[in-house]
């Protein structure tokens, strides 16, 4: 490839060096911002474990009267969504295979097939709430309300930041901005992608599945 | 697919210029403190403005101190006590004790691992402007419409109770909420920048068992940072929603339980005390050894006791909620588990004492701090282990013991080690040594000050005083305590005084440091006073703990210290010009992101949703022409 023998962007993670076979130049091997992603990512399980303990706990609690999980929740439509999200994990992995061969070609189909999956999550996530809104489940109308949106929007937005990542990457790959040198930055917003995902996948069996 | 076409056929070479903004130039001068990404300039900029944080925080004290001198005071109303008590607390916690812990972390860390900079300088400088933005815009809350005035702990219902039921009027709670979620996001990137500097860009020969103690204490902080701020975040988003949207988290009567809302709290404002404290405890373990002329004293002993520390600390925080009725099993597993913790701490007491044992002392400001640290940390220590008898601290909870006990570990401990931090590296950052000799009546003023205001509270916190009320009766035992507490606290204040016309007297006059002015045993003293802007020349090779101290002495045939003949050189110490070193450039974008975060925390607190369109077009300006500008400029 062409590309492979343009000079590296200096970006804060380059700046400390990589040397050409993927093996970074420092301490640990593992390059500052993938090892800053992972501990980020870790950071955000106890956001997401907060919430989701808080939902745990006030499972059955809400006041008679008003709409239990077994009211509104419809598990085969959540269960698609869920699958196409999950789907989203598979593309994510070629689009990062693509790039670290060179073939931006491939690149470009997978990441913007990854964002239309998450679009398409959101889409199913935005139609399931208006579902429950019109079912008589809001914010305010019971604890089992308050700590299903939050929790789930919350999840929607994190979905929705990573849909703007991947566009993104996507859109500097049309500009031939993205090298293959580059593919760290993909790798990095694929492990973003992968955990949100990952939650997803908890929230979806705690929450939806287990009675 | 023509674009893709056609894309693919421009060559690379062709692409366009990056960056959005012409990037800053200038690394002096007052501009150049907006924009910098020196990690060096940025401690400095996290130190000056904590203190003057610590200023105010201070002045809040000294009022609550006046109005509680003696009884029925009437100084201040409740209103205004209960603000004065919550902002003096979440500016101590957030605003003054966390970021100077970052701006010893910032300055020393890579100096001390023997690096150039951070592993990411710009979000280092963000890191530093959200701290700065978050804590103007909870104090901007005393202009708009009700500063804090819930607790800095701020318990629900009392904080998530909707304005209009009228339980605290005011945005105050709002402004608290959403001021701390900002400050959240600044202490995690500079968690995670921390973590990604000590872990990957240490010098070589730099093991981890290598690092002085000093970046030991600051990697579990960071840890903790990490993982402690998201569980408070949350629980500040379920405050903000239930006051703002009427979500019932912590409603009873929709099912909601306020006590959630203690257990995120304390779980996060457990590791927080550790947080706060273990940076002090570095900074002992660095001056101690240098002013004993000693190494310090089982030195694997004092980290793994950190790393223990820092894991306890996970499992105690229900400590701070005996008095809610958590049930015998659980009051039992956490009163062990507070009894635990004190076990790696009295270890490195210690330690420290073990340190200073049969050294050499110099009793210099520094030393006279840090071992103000050992004495009063102790004393905060055993009052706290008191706390883990469950029945003892049903006794104790709410009372000026508690406010006695947190005081002598937080101010007895972190401000007195801060303190002997300044006085021991200002000459590294500064070029000029602190006067010993006012250093000397700055650490007296404070000890017997800070003695004369928080010992008496053991008492009458004992007697039943209860924390958190802006008046007491006569007549109840309590007014000689409190008056003598309240002289204290001026004493403090002018031990502060005191300081500051150390930093004043000596910034012209002060006696010019050497590269090594204590002898030091650690990398930053190899390096020119002030610190050059490379940092070094040369990166160092390590071959031993304390490795600086190692290049200047050795022992003879009885283990006498002797020092090794200076090489043409003084003591080991770097000369070059840094020529041809590349660092990182200023940016812009730190300071534009951070400002994004601010117009949307008024639009959240004020409910102006027109508001939050210019707060993530900010926001998206900067994350995108931060992304696109490569870290250093080409010449």
């Amino acid at each position: 490839m062409a590309q492979a023998t343009l000079p590296v962007p200096a970006d804060e993670a380059d700046a400390h060096g990589h040397d050409p076979h993927g093996h970074a130049d420092t301490n640990t091997g593992v390059t500052n911002t993938k090892l800053a992603m992972w501990v980020f990512l870790s950071s955000e399980c106890i956001f997401f474990g907060a919430f989701i303990s808080t939902y745990l706990l006030y499972r059955g609690r809400s006041v008679k009267g008003t709409p239990t999980p077994k009211d509104v929740y419809n598990i085969p439509f959540t269960s698609v969504t869920s699958f196409i999200l999950l789907m989203s994990s598979l593309t994510m992995v070629l689009a990062l295979a693509a790039i670290q061969r060179g073939d931006h070609r491939r690149f470009r189909v997978w990441t913007i097939a990854t964002a239309l999956f998450g679009v398409t999550f959101i889409g199913g996530q935005i139609y399931e709430f208006t579902e429950f809104y019109r079912e008589g489940l809001a914010l305010k109308t019971s604890v089992f309300g308050s700590s299903f949106f939050v929790l789930t929007g919350l999840h929607g937005l994190h979905v929705c930041v990573g849909i703007m990542w991947l566009l993104t990457l996507w859109g500097l790959s049309m500009q031939n901005r993205l090298h293959v040198q580059d593919a760290e930055r993909v790798e990095i917003a694929g492990l973003y992608w992968h955990f949100v995902d990952i939650v997803w996948i908890v929230i979806f069996t705690v929450i939806y599945l287990i009675p | 697919m023509t674009t893709t076409t056609r894309a693919a056929t421009v060559p690379a070479e062709i692409a366009p210029p990056r960056g959005i903004l012409h990037r800053p130039k200038s690394t002096s001068g007052f501009w150049s403190w907006w924009t910098t990404v020196d990690h060096k300039k940025i401690g400095i900029l996290y130190g000056g403005l904590a203190l003057v944080f610590f200023l105010i925080a201070g002045i809040e004290a000294l009022l609550i101190r006046l109005q509680l001198a003696g009884p029925n005071g009437t100084i201040l109303t409740a209103s205004q006590y209960n603000t004065l008590f919550t902002m003096h607390g979440t500016t101590m916690v957030f605003l003054v004790g966390m970021p100077l812990a970052t701006a010893f972390g910032n300055y020393l860390i890579p100096l001390q691992i023997g690096a150039r900079d951070v592993a990411f300088p710009r979000l280092n400088m963000f890191g530093f402007w959200v701290f700065a933005a978050g804590g103007a815009f909870i104090y901007s809350g005393f202009f708009l419409g009700g500063a804090p005035n819930g607790g800095w702990f701020g318990y629900t219902p009392l904080t998530s109770t909707p304005m209009t039921m009228g339980a605290l009027p005011g945005h105050g709670p709002d402004f608290w909420a959403v001021g701390l979620v900002m400050l959240g996001i600044g202490s995690v990137t500079s968690g995670l920048n921390f973590v990604a500097t000590i872990l990957n860009m240490r010098a070589p020969g730099m093991t981890l068992m290598r690092m002085p103690v000093f970046v030991w204490m600051m990697l579990v902080v960071a840890f903790l940072t990490v993982f402690a701020m998201p569980a408070v975040t949350a629980a500040l988003i379920m405050v903000f929603f239930d006051r703002n949207f009427s979500t019932n988290f912590f409603v009873a009567k929709a099912g909601g339980d306020p006590l959630l809302y203690q257990h995120l709290f304390w779980l996060f404002g457990h590791p927080e005390v550790y947080i706060l404290i273990l940076p002090g405890m570095g900074i002992v373990s660095e001056t101690l050894p240098v002013f004993s002329r000693k190494p310090l004293f089982g030195r694997s002993v004092v980290i793994f006791s950190g790393i223990a520390i820092g894991f306890l600390g996970w499992g105690v925080w229900a400590h701070h909620m005996f008095a809610t009725g958590l049930g015998p099993v659980a009051q039992t597993a956490f009163g062990l588990s507070t009894m635990l913790i004190a076990i790696p701490t009295g270890v490195k007491i210690f330690n420290w004492m073990g340190t200073v044992w049969g050294g050499s002392i110099k009793l210099s400001s520094p030393m006279l701090f840090s071992l103000g640290f050992i004495a009063m940390f102790t004393i905060g220590g055993l009052s706290g282990v008191t706390h883990s008898i469950v029945p003892a601290d049903t006794q104790q909870t709410d009372t000026y013991y508690v406010v006695a006990h947190f005081h002598y570990v937080l101010f007895g401990g972190l401000v007195f080690a801060i303190f002997g931090g300044f006085y021991y590296w200002w000459p590294k950052v500064f070029g000029r040594l602190l006067d010993d000799r006012i250093g000397k009546v700055n650490f007296w003023l404070m000890l017997i000050g800070f003695n004369m205001t928080f010992f008496p509270m053991h008492i009458s916190g004992l007697q039943g005083q209860p924390r958190r009320t802006y008046q007491y009766p006569a007549n109840m035992g309590w007014d000689t305590a409190n008056f003598i507490a309240t002289i204290g606290a001026f004493v403090i204040a002018l031990s502060v005084l005191v300081f500051l016309v150390n930093v004043v007297k000596t910034a012209r006059r002060g006696e010019v440091a050497s590269a090594d002015p204590w002898d030091g045993r650690t990398l930053e003293w190899s390096i020119p006073s002030p610190a050059p802007e490379y940092n070094f020349a040369e990166i160092p090779e390590v071959h031993a703990a304390d490795d600086f101290w190692h290049r200047k002495y050795t022992e003879d045939e009885e283990g006498r210290l002797v020092r090794l003949p200076a090489g043409g050189s003084d003591d080991g110490v770097q000369h070059g010009d840094g020529h041809g070193i590349h660092l990182p450039s200023p940016s812009f974008f730190p300071l534009i992101l951070a400002l994004g975060l601010p117009i949307l925390g008024y639009a959240a607190v004020f409910k102006l949703p027109w508001l939050a369109v210019p707060g993530v077009i900010v926001l998206l300006f900067g994350v995108y022409a931060w992304g696109i500008e490569p870290g250093t400029a080409e010449d």
